[in-house]
């Protein structure tokens, strides 16, 4: 199944919770979901009969200045084929819902999201940090982070 | 150390050397250290090219260990995130007197690619322990891995053991 053909699909079951499809973009056709329905999406995404799309390839958190977005890489290993969905949420409450439960890739990219970028993921059962220490301060591959001057007494910076 | 070759020129009777027992003890801990692989990035891969066959880092009289209560020296081979300083510190507390240090390649002497912009690395794990030899290269080839190891043995091989306050303030 194409991207346009599985919008088509989401469309008319989610209806306003799909927002845009684009695919002018150089890179793989995405889909716009909002934000807090991207769970519900998902499931239909994992377990409808025309999809079974049951391997998340990747999941990745980006800064956009004002948001943060979250980039869900699917595919499915029966049909062969794969859809690319985002969704921002607003930097102040960076809250998305978490796809942990439905598949287990996303346990571990939802932690590194969490931890580098300081996405929310609601639902994820054990977010905590994955690559920082768990008492690091700051999410340090968003733009505005400032590097600390001290880590347990040692100099950070020179 | 030359100390066989004191058996070519022989007393009476042959099969007498003369030395120090200082000499005798630091060629012994000269040519057999212990060591505690601490690998942390990519010069650890190098380091493993070093331990194979075609480098043969044991014929140093190195074997690796994997508790630092049995080490000599500790190798910091690679990136030393803040995460990984503190369990440095541990490891290198927990280690035996005497012990050494050799910091290999750019990232443990002095933070190497991560200087400018790397905010979870360490600037240089001399900042959290003392080092004995540095080994530059990002990374380094295995014969600077084999100079390295000889530095340190020349090194030890100088130390005193017995009336080292009296031997430290003949030097200063
Ligand atoms: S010095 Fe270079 S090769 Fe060695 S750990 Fe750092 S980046 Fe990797």
């Amino acid at each position: 199944m194409l991207a346009n053909e599985i919008f088509d699909r989401l469309k008319t079951e989610f209806g306003d919770a799909i927002l845009a499809f684009d695919d002018t973009q150089p890179t793989d056709p995405f889909i716009m979901v909002q934000t807090d329905k991207v769970f519900d999406v998902c499931y239909s995404l994992r377990d409808n009969d025309e999809f079974q799309f049951d391997y998340l390839m990747c999941l990745t958190g980006m800064d956009l200045g004002e948001n943060v977005g979250v980039v869900y890489h699917l595919y499915s290993m029966k049909f062969k084929h794969k859809v690319v969905l985002k969704v921002v949420a607003p930097k102040a409450d960076p809250k998305v819902p978490s796809v942990e439960m439905l598949w287990k890739t996303a346990d571990w990219h939802e932690r590194e999201a969490y931890d580098l970028m300081g996405v929310q993921f609601e639902g994820h059962r054990n977010l905590i940090r994955i690559l920082c220490p768990y008492d690091w301060e700051g999410h340090p591959l968003r733009k505005d982070y400032e590097t600390p001057e001290f880590y347990h007494g040692m100099k950070v910076s020179y | 150390m030359g100390l066989l070759n004191k058996l070519d020129d022989p007393y009476e009777g042959g099969g007498i050397v003369l030395g120090k027992v200082e000499d005798l003890l630091n060629w012994g801990r000269s040519k057999s250290d212990w060591y505690l692989h601490f690998g942390l990035a990519c010069c650890a891969i190098e380091f493993m090219a070093m331990n194979a066959s075609h480098f043969d880092f044991m014929r140093f009289g190195t074997i690796p260990r994997t508790s630092p209560r049995q080490a000599d020296f500790i190798m910091v081979t690679g990136t030393v995130t803040f995460k990984m300083a503190d369990r440095i510190k541990v490891l290198y507390e927990q280690m035996a007197e005497p012990k050494y240090v050799i910091s290999v390649g750019s990232c443990s002497n002095c933070g190497g690619p991560y200087w400018e912009h790397g905010y979870h690395v360490l600037k240089g794990v001399d900042r959290i322990i003392p080092v004995d030899v540095y080994i530059p290269g990002c990374p380094p080839r295995p014969e600077a891995f084999e100079e390295g190891m000889m530095l340190l043995q020349s090194k030890i091989s100088k130390q005193a053991i017995f009336n080292k306050r009296k031997k430290l303030e003949a030097e200063l």
